[in-house]
């Protein structure tokens, strides 16, 4: 399965301090909808204010990009620029 | 010089043409902001704050009003209340709220210049009496200038309701701490235990502009039937559109924004200031309106990006591999929360390969106008910390720097500090060519010194969309939605010749207004030419297949029989017929005939924009009796993917690398103690001429990036993030002392030799 990481405490407040959890998803929508399932806000969080790294590769509002088995899903705040 | 890695045989890409809006800029042709004009237009202006913390009491216009030229004055109360609503429209996160208060104060001003009217007249000097005509009575407060003092418990508050983010338990009193954020990897208590060598320090830097040498400028005009038009230069018109429909509440299609040529942004016109005020004077008076700023009022109302205290300790083996890397990072938001602490955070050991990772940040707002991005927003001042580190453990080490930075650099693999794995990356190879550089085993002489310092920047990719129009002579447009700073047009011409096979002096690139593209999201970020580019790619990969299907049609042939090569339609093979190849011009001439006009538009949200790095290299000679530092020799390498039009990366790597420099020397807003910013100009604010340089030389190193078609990473970022670590490390070697703090001027380096 794919796993999320959670490097920012942040994102943390909504897992009880899990930095790491595994998800069934096998695409970028399917795992907001899964975090919000099991930490409510955390789907949203993600949603509406981060990005995620997939397998390295920064993704900021995606809900199609697909997830492999073994993906590795970084929460990471959305990047902006100058 | 270029090192080269993996080049492949294009034929436009690469190459060097004359750039498509040279002629007008240099014949002084071409329309900035401050250069359009609308008849029966009014003149703007607006008054601002003499306090750098009130309450206001009143605003009383009437005298305003009644004098002769003077068509409108508005304040807060003529623009909706907007609640606190958070979205990511232009270059990260912003609060409609605070925007909207940002443009106009309501209750209370926040910074000296803080606006708090805006009049429009039938010229300046009527403008100019209406500003000194209207009264406002303020209850001065006491105010904040620094983000540490801010930070104190009896420091003076500026919002009664903002309570720091991130904190658990969730705080109960307000604060000027807008956020906190905090990650990490693997045990940072382990991971100093197991370290045989700790550096440490604490570094702060000023807050600096990014000094785009055009003043913000627009014209906004609103019709009785309620559409209107903005033109002005800005990083965003769809920005633009979206800020003001906002915080007018204005339907988005009753907006109509044009993009002007822009004069430089940096990050620093990916926020609205003019827009709104200018948009509703015209709607009061019916009249367009015209507002430009003056230098003046661009330093003390726009936004600079933070000053900022970093505090670092870095543990390492003897043999130079880093078990542990620490920082807390203190931001300057300025009157409103949304320092780019968090970027910083980020990036602070983006380079290198760290198993035990711990950093903190604190966003702060004090009395200061509001931060705006600034290239790499945050990076450059975590970087002028951790690279001083870097050197200081080169030293303790008796490394070589760059062999240290090689020994822990990240690679394709490696675990960023900030969470994800890295895909394909070059720091490695970027190491690498600064290490071969004859610059780098150069002699020194007395007095002087050699730093290196290196960079990180994520690049982005995001949403755009492009256009590709065959026009019926053969030649063609190629039409964006992304204003020009650094050079995108030509970029967007050459990777659409480069597809089509033509030359690129046949295509004409523009950029569309609001009505006339798809949405693009900002210019910033270093994502045009990888996200707008990706869809310039698309769209002309879209017209080669409709000209493939055209010339079957003329063959009589199934479009699958049809190659593309060289701009011409060939059979695809023997059995496909013996006909000869036909031209784009050949095809665009029979376009009615097969079919119609041959268009197409892409519009993408772009993923997978590849990560930049950068290594500079900086020879210093300090002068002992003056302190005053001279740039005696400069080398910036970077990874740039692939370079498109080499001139343009080139370029953008020599401004980063001097604006950096520029930062690192001279760069600073001087406060009174009273909160009055005393150096709002270009003659107190020193920013780096040509004459205070060498000839910076950019090296450019290409490991391609495998989501783009030509392997395009974002370059316009990353080139700022080194050099005040590579000043600082240079001085160091020079006389023989860490400068912790920037900017380090002539009396800051004295002051140090002295002791």
């Amino acid at each position: 399965m794919p796993r999320v990481l959670l490097p920012g405490q942040a994102s943390r407040l909504f897992t009880g301090g899990q930095a790491e959890i595994e998800v069934a998803a096998t695409s970028f929508r399917a795992l907001l909808r899964e975090l919000e399932t099991r930490y409510p806000g955390l789907g949203r969080q993600v949603e509406d204010g981060m990005a995620v790294a997939i397998d390295g590769e920064i993704h900021q509002d995606a809900y199609a990009t697909p997830l492999r088995e073994g993906s590795e899903i970084v929460l990471i705040p959305k990047i902006g620029g100058g | 010089m270029n090192f080269v890695v993996n080049k492949s045989d294009l034929k436009v890409v690469g190459s060097r043409p004359v750039r498509p809006d040279g002629v007008d800029k240099v014949t002084g042709r071409a329309q900035f902001g401050a250069d359009m004009a609308l008849p029966g237009m009014l003149i703007g202006r607006i008054k601002r704050s003499p306090h750098p913390h009130a309450r206001i009491v009143s605003i009383d216009t009437s005298k305003a009003l009644a004098l002769p030229g003077v068509k409108a004055v508005v304040t807060a109360a003529d623009f909706p209340d907007i609640a606190s609503e958070e979205a990511f429209v232009g270059e990260g996160p912003m609060n409609f709220r605070d925007l909207s208060r940002n443009c106009m104060a309501r209750d209370k001003v926040l910074y000296e210049g803080h606006a708090v009217a805006a009049v429009a007249a039938i010229s300046d000097a009527a403008a100019e009496a209406a500003l000194d005509a209207i009264a406002v009575e303020y209850e001065v407060l006491p105010h904040v200038i620094d983000a540490e003092a801010a930070m104190a418990a009896d420091a003076p508050l500026l919002h009664a309701d903002l309570f720091t983010a991130g904190m658990e338990p969730k705080p109960t009193a307000p604060s000027n701490v807008a956020k906190r954020v905090h990650f990490g990897l693997g045990d940072i208590a382990a991971g100093f235990a197991a370290a045989e060598v700790v550096v440490e320090g604490r570094y702060t830097t000023q807050a600096v502009h990014q000094a785009y040498i055009e003043p913000h400028a627009c014209i906004a005009s609103a019709n009785a039937d309620g559409q209107s038009v903005i033109y002005g230069s800005s990083q965003g018109h769809f920005m633009v559109r979206a800020y003001v429909a906002k915080l007018l509440g204005m339907d988005m299609s009753n907006i109509r924004v044009v993009p002007l040529e822009i004069g430089g942004g940096f990050g620093g016109k990916t926020v609205v200031y003019l827009e709104p005020l200018a948009l509703q004077l015209s709607r009061k008076t019916g009249r367009p309106v015209k507002m430009v700023m003056t230098r003046e009022e661009v330093f003390r109302a726009t936004g600079p990006t933070s000053g900022g205290t970093v505090e670092v300790k870095i543990g390492a083996k003897k043999d130079g591999t880093i078990t542990a890397a620490q920082a807390r990072l203190v931001f300057q938001a300025g009157a409103y929360g949304g320092s780019p602490v968090g970027a910083a955070a980020m990036c602070a050991f983006a380079c290198y390969d760290v198993a035990n990772v711990d950093v903190e940040g604190f966003d702060v707002v004090s009395n200061r106008p509001k931060v705006a991005a600034y290239r790499a927003p945050g990076a450059p001042i975590a970087a002028f910390a951790v690279e001083g580190a870097m050197d200081d453990l080169a030293r303790k080490l008796d490394m070589d720097p760059i062999a240290l930075r090689e020994k822990n650099g990240a690679k394709a693999g490696t675990k960023a500090a900030y969470g994800p794995t890295f895909p394909d990356i070059g720091f490695l190879q970027v190491l690498a060519a600064a290490k071969a550089h004859p610059h780098y085993s150069a002699p020194l002489g007395p007095n002087q010194g050699r730093g290196v310092a290196v960079g990180f920047w994520f690049n982005i990719g995001g949403e755009s969309s492009a256009s590709v129009f065959v026009n019926e002579d053969g030649t063609v447009n190629v039409v964006s939605g992304s204003p020009d700073i650094g050079g995108s047009r030509a970029s967007m011409a050459m990777m659409a010749a480069e597809v089509l096979g033509v030359p690129v002096e046949s295509v004409r690139p523009i950029v569309a207004d609001t009505a006339a593209i798809g949405f693009t999201g900002v210019t910033g970020g270093s994502r045009v030419t990888y996200a707008t580019g990706m869809a310039t790619v698309q769209a002309a990969e879209k017209v080669v297949e409709q000209l493939k299907q055209r010339a079957a049609l003329i063959w009589d042939i199934s479009p699958d029989a049809v190659d593309w090569k060289d701009g011409e339609a060939v059979p695809a093979g023997a059995n496909a017929g013996g006909f000869d190849p036909l031209p784009l011009a050949a095809i665009a001439l029979k376009a009615a005939k097969t079919g119609g006009p041959i268009t197409a538009e892409v519009s993408i949200n772009a993923q997978g924009a590849g990560p930049g790095f950068g290594a500079h290299i900086c020879d210093v000679e300090v002068d002992p009796e003056t302190g005053y530092t001279t740039i005696l020799r400069y080398t910036a390498v970077q990874d740039v993917g692939r370079a498109i039009h080499p001139s343009y990366v080139e370029g953008q790597i020599q401004g980063g690398a001097v604006q950096g420099i520029g930062w690192a020397l001279n760069e600073e807003y001087v406060y009174d103690g009273k909160g009055m910013l005393q150096n709002p100009g270009f003659l107190d604010y020193r920013v780096p001429v040509a004459s205070d340089l060498p000839m910076i030389e950019p090296v450019l190193v290409e490991v391609p990036n495998k989501r783009h078609p030509f392997g395009v990473r974002g370059v316009g970022e990353v080139p700022i993030v080194p050099p005040m670590g590579a000043v600082g490390n240079a001085i160091r070697a020079a006389i023989g002392q860490r400068m912790h703090d920037l900017p380090m001027s002539p009396p800051r380096i004295r002051a140090a030799l002295s002791k």
